[in-house]
């Protein structure tokens, strides 16, 4: 049952060879048994989740289920799901329960799916490894010394030891696929725009987006048919057809132009996992794809760009936290604006603090032009990058991260060496593509390594197909942490 | 020295909109605090905002009223800085691309305390959406204060104008006429109680005859005529104190105290915030095509000037009077209904309205929609006006009565036999009791003063109870004394 596919388990539960209370409380046992040396869930209500079970019976009973209805699924603790805790992995949010349905969390019960718990993650979702949580590290199911990557290391770690079939995740710079690549599982990132944000807690508003994280690409494409849609009350949400993520899976990859950036096969890539990825683009040949050369002459300008822009608007939507009206106050002050001084020092953790201070710094008088506005004149140039590519090749591959999962602690005290860990993903957010990492191997410490695909806007379901053709060639998915 | 004052003015009009600018929260005044506060307003965690399109509507019929260009694309914009009332940190406003652009005029008609009133025109340099903050409560907290978000996302027009005035009566002509105007197009209810329309001042002096600006003074939060004129009437004198004893303006923020009449430091340049402005990446920038402009333009009313200048071509009065008269689009219509249901004497229902009828309007604090007289009925009262059935004296009287609910003037009139009397044989006899009743002025008019003539016409019009025609009264007294 733990490599059971969602269509699976969907089949055994309108068979009823299993009932969704039992398939929860299977779960639930589990999390209880392999969460206190994981910290993959934040928040457990096993009321709650067996009562949404319950009704998600009596939907199968009654002949009225859909595919998800009765499965579990993990959520990010970045989503409002009424009545839940929803802390964003920050101290400052450690008493809040949301009031209302994330749009996400909407989706997943209107299709009758049982919220199994609320993973960790890093605090605000600013972080690669997930050690900014508040609750404490997530560890690596495939090595506990080692990170799950972050910021949905929860998600990631959470599906990798089978404590849930899936889970959602969120990507603003990786925080989807570079997880789901060191934990060896399988996350796509949509185009932005396609998941609501509504009830997705703000890190940076214009790169932001939810997504799933599963065992395989075929699960991820079924839980987003569930996940999109527009919602009018996102400004950003788009205003398109509700589409089939499952309609392309099975086509033949015959013909397939694969592009491969020069600049994500240079310096700075271990060994390891560029033969893990080149083992992968050789089993895409055997399918009949081919690949280009092609290049993306601003990759270097990503990090820079993202570590102005991300800060600029996390500055902003951190703001809100300021001890007035919900979350953590200090129990002690003197005036108004000490009030906030040590609500916000004792709320926060550092990483989240430097970069407010650096969103503060870029955005400020004298520096805004210097930094913000060149930064976005720079967005415009990464994105034309991508565009120039797609007119090469249908779709980009290369690694997800630069190497396997690092240890804990190895990089939490080097700020920019971790951000470097984000070097080939966060281009994709800063031109609103889709991305996914599909896992593709293992490297030298047996630690999973990740595909990294990227599409053209709206080309979910051709990275699906993509995804699912090697998913059915091999085997790396199936793989699992003992 | 002589000084020269140079004002320009920053209004904040409320938009009359059902709910507020980025969330479905309605916007009424006067609810129990954070009753109308959604979790939008109160900036949950996750929560994000939907601009209302209502609210562009009503800030590009301001820009085609003032004929401003409107910015087919505008930006709405964070203006970020920390108070308890703002609950999101930041504030949604318009900065480098505001949804009405340059180009914008008003004229007014400034009457200043001394001297011969003049027409000038303001130059509206932008007007920009935006959103109010909520409301922070000092009293009945016990040292701590309260917060009612109620106010929190109330839609907003925040008016900006050249420093082009240079006076505090133009500058109160000007917020005046700018009231006007956005209740005449309905855009906002102009409530400057509840908060709806107030004025933030720029004040500058300078010698005269100099053209660089001097250091501004911005006086904040003006909420009534009357104070921004002694706002800046004391703000002036202050600065030009300073300056002549030899000190130097500083740029800041000060704050009237109405009670004290006198302006203080709020806070200064170097104190000011540094809001950190950036486009607002929850919201898409503001496009309004040429249909969308179109259709304001086509719901825009016909606007104060130009009823002003029709009521002196097509009705012929003052321009005093039609400027009057189209301070409000309700007394504009009154008037106009009232007149053509008449259909005569165009200056006698002006001076009516203008007169009797604001005059009572004022004295019981209503608004002429409010008038228990409908502009029909009052049409009757002119009618019987000019006909001559009622002197105006017994006008007031018929007025008085229709006010207070009697019903139409005519049945007034019968009902208390009010009809003027002009049958000469019934006034003669009248004239005849009162001469021989006043020897005494007789005689007095006969020895040449003229005065003890406008005396017997008093005692006539008494005997006759007011109802006497005065025209027929003089004529008559005339003849006999002449006799």
């Amino acid at each position: 049952m733990l490599n059971a596919t969602l269509k699976e388990l969907s089949a055994q539960l309108a068979a009823k060879n299993i009932s969704s209370v039992e398939l929860t409380g299977e779960y639930l046992a589990r999390i209880e048994r392999l969460n206190p040396s994981l910290n993959a869930f934040v928040a457990l209500d096993r009321e709650k989740s067996l009562a949404q079970a319950k009704s998600a019976d009596a939907l199968i009973a009654a002949g009225k289920s859909s595919l998800l209805t009765g499965i579990p699924f993990a959520q990010k603790d970045i989503f409002c799901a009424h009545g839940w805790p929803t802390t964003c992995g920050s101290k400052m949010l450690a008493n809040f329960v949301a009031p209302y349905d994330a749009h996400v969390i909407e989706q997943f019960n209107r299709a009758g799916a049982v919220n199994l718990g609320k993973t960790n993650m890093d605090e605000f979702a600013m972080g690669s490894s997930n050690e900014t949580s508040y609750f404490g590290k997530v560890k690596n199911p495939w090595n506990t010394d080692a990170v799950p990557g972050g910021s949905s290391g929860g998600s990631a770690a959470a599906v990798a030891a089978r404590l849930a079939p899936a889970a959602t995740g969120t990507d603003t710079g990786g925080s989807i696929r570079q997880p789901a690549a060191l934990c060896g599982i399988s996350g796509i990132k949509p185009t932005y725009g396609t998941v609501s944000r509504y009830g997705m807690i703000a890190f940076a508003s214009s790169l932001d987006q939810g997504g799933p994280m599963a065992k395989s690409a075929e699960d991820c494409a079924l839980m987003l048919n569930v996940m999109t849609g527009f919602d009018p009350r996102d400004s950003t949400s788009l205003e398109r057809e509700k589409e089939d993520y499952t309609r392309d899976l099975e086509k033949p990859l015959v013909g397939l132009r694969i592009g491969l950036p020069k600049e994500y096969f240079a310096a700075g890539l271990s060994a390891d996992v560029a033969q893990a990825v080149e083992a992968a683009l050789a089993e895409y040949r055997k399918l009949g794809a081919v690949t280009v050369d092609i290049s993306l002459p601003n990759s270097q300008l990503a990090i820079p760009v993202y570590y102005v822009l991300a800060p600029a608007e996390a500055s902003s939507n951190l703001a809100r936290y300021d001890g007035v009206r919900y979350g953590y106050r200090a129990p002690e002050y003197g005036d108004l604006a000490d009030m906030y001084g040590k609500t916000r020092a004792q709320g926060f953790g550092a990483e989240v603090k430097r970069r407010i201070m650096i969103g503060t710094y870029v955005l400020s008088a004298g520096y805004y032009d210097a930094y913000y506005l060149k930064a976005q004149k720079l967005r415009r140039l990464i994105a034309q990058d991508f565009s120039a590519a797609f007119q090469q090749c249908d779709v980009i591959m290369g690694p997800t991260a630069p190497t396997t999962a690092f240890n804990l602690g190895e990089k939490s005290d080097d700020p920019v060496s971790m951000y470097l860990s984000d070097i080939y993903t966060i281009a994709v957010n800063l031109a609103g593509l889709p991305g996914m990492s599909i896992p593709c191997g293992f490297g030298s410490t047996k630690l999973p390594v990740g595909l990294q695909i990227v599409g053209d806007y709206f080309a979910e379901a051709k990275m699906l197909n993509v995804a699912h053709q090697y998913q059915k060639a091999t085997d790396w998915h199936l793989r699992q942490p003992l | 020295m002589q000084w020269e004052i140079v004002i320009g003015l920053e209004t904040h009009a409320q938009l009359s909109t059902q709910s507020k600018i980025f969330s479905g929260a309605a916007i009424a005044y006067g609810a129990a605090p954070n009753t109308q506060a959604c979790a939008v307003d109160l900036a949950l965690p996750g929560v994000l905002p939907v601009f209302n399109r209502a609210a562009a509507e009503k800030a590009v019929k301001f820009g085609l009223a003032i004929n401003a260009r409107i910015n087919r694309k505008s930006v709405f914009e964070r203006k970020n800085y920390f108070y308890p009332d703002l609950p999101k940190g930041y504030q949604i406003s318009q900065l480098e691309l505001p949804i009405v652009a340059e180009g914008g005029t008003l004229r007014v008609q400034v009457s200043p305390a001394s001297g011969q009133a003049y027409e000038k025109e303001v130059r509206i340099t932008r007007a920009h959406l935006e959103e109010d903050a909520g409301k922070s409560l000092h009293e009945d907290f016990h040292g701590m204060t309260g917060i009612d978000l109620n106010r929190a996302g109330t839609p907003l027009l925040e008016i900006v104008t050249e420093p082009d005035m240079r006076s505090s009566a133009e500058a109160v002509a000007y917020a005046k006429s700018l009231h006007s105007l956005v209740r005449w197009i309905g855009i906002c209810d102009g409530n400057m109680q509840e908060g709806s329309f107030r004025c933030d001042a720029n004040v500058s002096v300078r010698p005269k005859g100099t053209d660089k600006l001097g250091t501004r003074c911005e006086i904040k939060n003006l909420n009534s005529f009357k104070f921004l004129e002694k706002a800046i009437d004391h703000e002036v004198q202050r600065q030009i104190d300073v300056i002549e004893s030899g000190g130097r303006i500083v740029q800041e923020t000060r704050l009237y105290d109405p009670d004290r009449d006198e302006t203080r430091s709020m806070r200064s340049k170097e104190e000011a915030n540094d809001y950190r402005y950036f486009p607002d990446p929850d919201l898409l920038p503001l496009v309004v095509d040429e249909a969308f402009i179109e259709t304001a333009r086509l719901t825009l009313p016909e606007l104060p000037q130009a009823k002003r200048d029709r009521f002196v071509a097509d009705y012929g009065l003052p321009v005093y009077d039609a400027t009057i008269l189209t301070a409000s689009r309700d007394l504009s219509s009154y008037f106009e209904e009232s007149a053509k249901t008449l259909a005569g004497d165009n200056k006698l229902v002006a001076n009516w309205v203008i007169g009797e009828l604001s005059a009572t309007l004022n004295k019981e604090g209503k608004d002429i929609a409010e008038s228990p007289i409908a502009s029909a009925q009052f049409a009757g009262l002119m009618k019987r006006i000019q006909d001559g059935t009622i002197s105006g004296k017994i006008a007031k009287e018929v007025f008085a009565a229709m006010w207070a609910g009697e019903g139409d003037a005519d049945v007034i009139i019968e009902a208390k036999g009010l009809k003027q009397v002009s049958d000469s044989g019934a006034i003669e006899k009248i004239v005849d009791e009162v001469l021989a009743a006043n020897p005494g002025m007789v005689a007095e008019f006969q020895s040449g003063k003229e005065k003890a003539f406008n005396a017997l016409v008093g005692q006539t019009m008494k005997a006759s109870k007011g109802k006497a025609n005065p025209a027929q009264v003089n004529e008559i007294l005339k003849k006999k004394l002449a006799g």
